[in-house]
C-alpha cells in the first residue's frame, strides 16, 4: 500500500486529490494536509468583493467531500519536508501542525511514499509596508478579504451618494506583483457598479500597475483578433478602462502605502505618490516558506525550494536574458529534481524565469510582473501528476508519460466587467500557449487562431458557468471528472 | 469625475479605441451572444484539450 501526501486543498491540490483517489481506489492512501476547512473557488472572490456573491456561495467544507471520497484529511499547516526521513523515521515525512481550533498548534507528522506539493501562495503583503488588510489596503485573493474589500467599498458608496468625491485606485500593489488578470477584473467589476448606481461621476478610478505596457498580464502581452485587425493587448485593455472611464498609471512600482496615500517608484526612477480614498491592490506572491531537513536534521531547504520559496521542479533555472528566454526552459512533469517522489503543482512551482521582459530603474528597482499561473494551468498540472503518481503505484511506470507546459499549454482567462444576466460583460481572452514560442509562432508568439479577446454577454454566461461547473467538479458530484480543468 | 471643459486630447486616456452604440449592440445583443458563447467555448475546450497529453 503506497501513501500519498497533498500539500494544499485549492484548485491545483484539490485536482490532484480527486484524480489520485479515482486512480488509486481504496488500496492506497491519499492524505490531505491544507489549513482551512474550506474549498474555495478563487476567481469567483471578484463577485464577493461587489456584494454580488456570498461568502457561502464561493466556498465548501472539505471534510463532507473527503469523507465521500475515503480521502485522509487534517486541517493543518504544513511546516516542513523530510524527504530522507531523520534519525529514528525510515520513511520521508511532513511535518505541519494542526489549525483546527480544537488542536491549535497540535504538532502533526505524517509519512509518505509520494508527496505533492500544491500550497499555492503566500500573499506576501509584508513586502509592502502598509499593504492589506491589516495596513491600509484591500485584497479580493481570499473570500475574508473579498468580504472586508466590499464592506469598505459600500462606505465608499455611501459617500459618493451624499456627494462626496472619492479616489478608487485598484491594481498591483508590489513593484513585481502578478495576478494583474484578478485586478483587472475587479477594477471592471467596480466600475459597473458605480454606473448602476449612477456614481460614475463623483468617482475617480485609477488602474495602477507594474506593467511597462497595459494588457502585459505578466504575460509579455498577447495578440488578438478584433474587428478585423490584429490587435496587441495594449490596446486591448486601454480600450476597456477608457470605456469605463478608468484612468492608469503604468510602470509603477509600489514600494509603501500609508492612510489614503500610495507611495510608488516608476520605471523611470521618479518617486510619486497615489492619493486614494479605497484601494485594492494585489501584493506580491512567494512560496509558502515550508523548510526541509536532510536525515540528520541539517537544512537542505536550498535543495528543494528557490530562494522565493516556491519548490524547484524540472525547469531550466539557469541564469538567462530576455531574448534568450525559451518555452524549452518549462518544467513538463513537476518533478523536484532531487527527490523524485516529490512533485509541485498550481502556483507552488518555481517558475524558471520571467515571462515577461524584466525591467530595471536607475535607482535598482525591478519593476515588472511576475508570471502568472492562472486556473487553467494549476488544475492541469494538479491532474497530470496525479496521472503520473498513479502510474507509478500501480504499474511501476516511473516514465512521467503524463506532461504539460507552460509553453505549451492554453490559458483562458474570462474577465468579468459586470454581474447581470442580461446587462452583465465580461472580457473573454485566451492564449494558446500561454508562455509565447517566437519559434513556433514567429509573428505573434501564440497561435493567432487561439487567441482571442473579445467583449460581450457571452463571458459573462461563461463566467458563471464556469463558476458552477467548478464547483460541482470541486464537490465530487456525478460526472465530475468529465469537466475539464 | 471628468472636467467637462478640458478637451479630451493629450492624454493618454484619449488615444485607444473606444465601441460604438452598434458594437455595444452586438456585445449585449442576446442572440448573437448565444452564438458567440458556443464559438468561445469551443475554443477554450479546444485548447484544454490540445495543452497536454
Ligand atoms: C481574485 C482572483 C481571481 C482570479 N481569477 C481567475 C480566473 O478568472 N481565471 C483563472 O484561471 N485564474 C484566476 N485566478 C488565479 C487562480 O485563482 C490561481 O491560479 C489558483 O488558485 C492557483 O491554484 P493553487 O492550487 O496553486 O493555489 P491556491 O488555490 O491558492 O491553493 C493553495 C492551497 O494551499 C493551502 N496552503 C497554503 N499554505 C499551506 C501549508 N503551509 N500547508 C498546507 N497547505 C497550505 C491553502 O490553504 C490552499 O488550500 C484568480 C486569482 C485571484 C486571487
Amino acid at each position: 500500500m503506497a501513501t500519498v501526501v497533498v500539500l494544499g486543498a485549492g484548485i491545483a491540490g484539490h485536482t490532484a486529490t480527486a484524480f489520485l483517489k479515482k486512480e488509486l481506489g481504496k488500496e492506497h492512501d491519499v492524505i490531505v494536509i491544507s489549513p482551512s476547512p474550506y474549498y474555495q473557488w478563487i476567481p469567483s472572490n471578484i463577485w464577493v468583493g461587489v456584494g454580488r456573491m456570498k461568502v457561502d456561495q464561493v466556498r465548501f467544507p472539505l471534510e463532507k467531500v473527503y469523507k465521500k471520497w475515503g480521502v485522509i484529511f487534517h486541517q493543518a499547516k504544513a511546516l516542513s519536508i523530510h524527504p530522507n526521513g531523520d534519525e529514528n523515521t525510515v520513511k520521508p515525512f511532513v511535518m505541519a501542525e494542526y489549525t483546527k481550533e480544537d488542536k491549535a498548534g497540535v504538532p502533526l507528522k505524517v509519512e509518505f511514499d509520494f508527496l505533492v506539493n500544491a500550497t499555492g501562495p503566500k500573499l506576501n503583503f509584508e513586502a509592502t509596508e502598509g499593504l492589506g488588510p491589516n495596513g491600509f489596503t484591500s485584497s479580493v485573493c481570499a473570500y475574508s478579504h473579498a468580504t472586508d474589500a466590499w464592506e469598505k467599498l459600500q462606505q465608499v458608496f455611501k459617500k459618493l451618494e451624499n456627494g462626496e468625491k472619492q479616489k478608487i485606485v485598484i491594481g498591483t500593489g508590489h513593484p513585481m506583483a502578478t495576478c494583474q488578470g484578478a485586478a483587472f477584473e475587479y477594477i471592471l467589476n467596480v466600475a459597473y457598479e458605480l454606473k448602476q448606481r449612477k456614481l460614475s461621476d463623483k468617482a475617480e478610478l485609477f488602474w495602477l500597475t507594474n506593467e511597462y505596457e497595459l494588457g502585459d498580464f505578466g504575460m509579455s502581452g498577447a495578440y488578438v483578433r478584433r474587428n478585423g485587425y490584429i490587435t496587441s493587448t495594449k490596446i486591448f485593455a486601454e480600450s476597456v478602462l477608457a470605456e469605463n472611464n478608468v484612468k492608469w498609471i503604468k510602470r509603477a512600482g509600489v514600494k509603501k502605502v500609508e492612510d489614503g496615500l500610495i507611495h510608488y517608484e516608476t520605471l523611470a526612477g521618479e518617486y510619486k505618490t497615489q492619493e486614494f480614498d479605497f484601494a485594492m491592490l494585489i501584493p506580491s506572491f512567494a512560496g509558502a516558506g515550508l523548510k526541509a531537513y536532510d536525515k540528520l536534521g541539517e537544512d537542505i531547504t536550498s535543495v528543494l525550494f528557490a530562494p522565493n520559496g516556491f519548490m524547484k521542479v524540472d525547469a531550466d533555472y539557469s541564469p538567462k536574458t530576455y531574448e534568450e528566454f525559451n518555452i524549452k526552459d518549462w518544467p513538463e512533469t513537476y518533478q523536484n529534481p532531487g527527490y523524485k517522489n516529490i512533485f509541485a503543482v498550481g502556483i507552488a512551482f518555481a517558475p524558471p524565469h520571467p515571462i515577461s521582459k524584466p525591467q530595471t530603474n536607475p535607482n535598482g528597482t525591478s519593476i515588472f510582473p511576475t508570471p502568472p499561473r492562472t486556473g487553467m494551468p494549476s488544475g492541469v498540472t494538479g491532474k497530470i501528476t496525479a496521472q503520473n503518481i498513479a502510474a507509478w503505484i500501480l504499474k511501476g511506470d516511473d516514465s512521467l508519460k503524463h506532461r504539460a507546459s507552460m509553453g505549451k499549454m492554453g490559458a483562458a482567462c474570462i474577465v468579468s466587467a459586470g454581474f447581470n444576466l442580461f446587462k452583465g460583460q465580461a472580457a473573454t481572452m485566451t492564449v494558446n500557449p500561454i508562455v509565447p514560442d517566437w519559434e513556433k509562432y514567429p509573428d505573434y508568439g501564440r497561435d493567432i487562431n487561439y487567441t482571442v479577446g473579445e467583449i460581450g454577454l457571452a463571458g459573462h454566461w461563461m463566467k458563471l458557468m464556469l463558476h458552477y461547473m467548478f464547483i460541482h467538479k470541486a464537490k465530487g458530484y456525478p460526472f465530475w471528472w468529465l469537466i475539464p480543468e | 469625475m471628468e472636467n467637462k471643459n478640458i478637451p479630451k486630447v493629450y492624454y493618454e486616456e484619449s488615444y485607444p479605441p473606444v465601441p460604438t452604440k452598434s458594437v455595444k449592440f452586438w456585445r449585449s445583443c442576446v442572440l448573437w451572444q448565444t452564438y458567440r458563447f458556443f464559438v468561445l467555448n469551443f475554443k477554450v475546450m479546444k485548447i484544454v484539450a490540445f495543452g497536454h497529453n
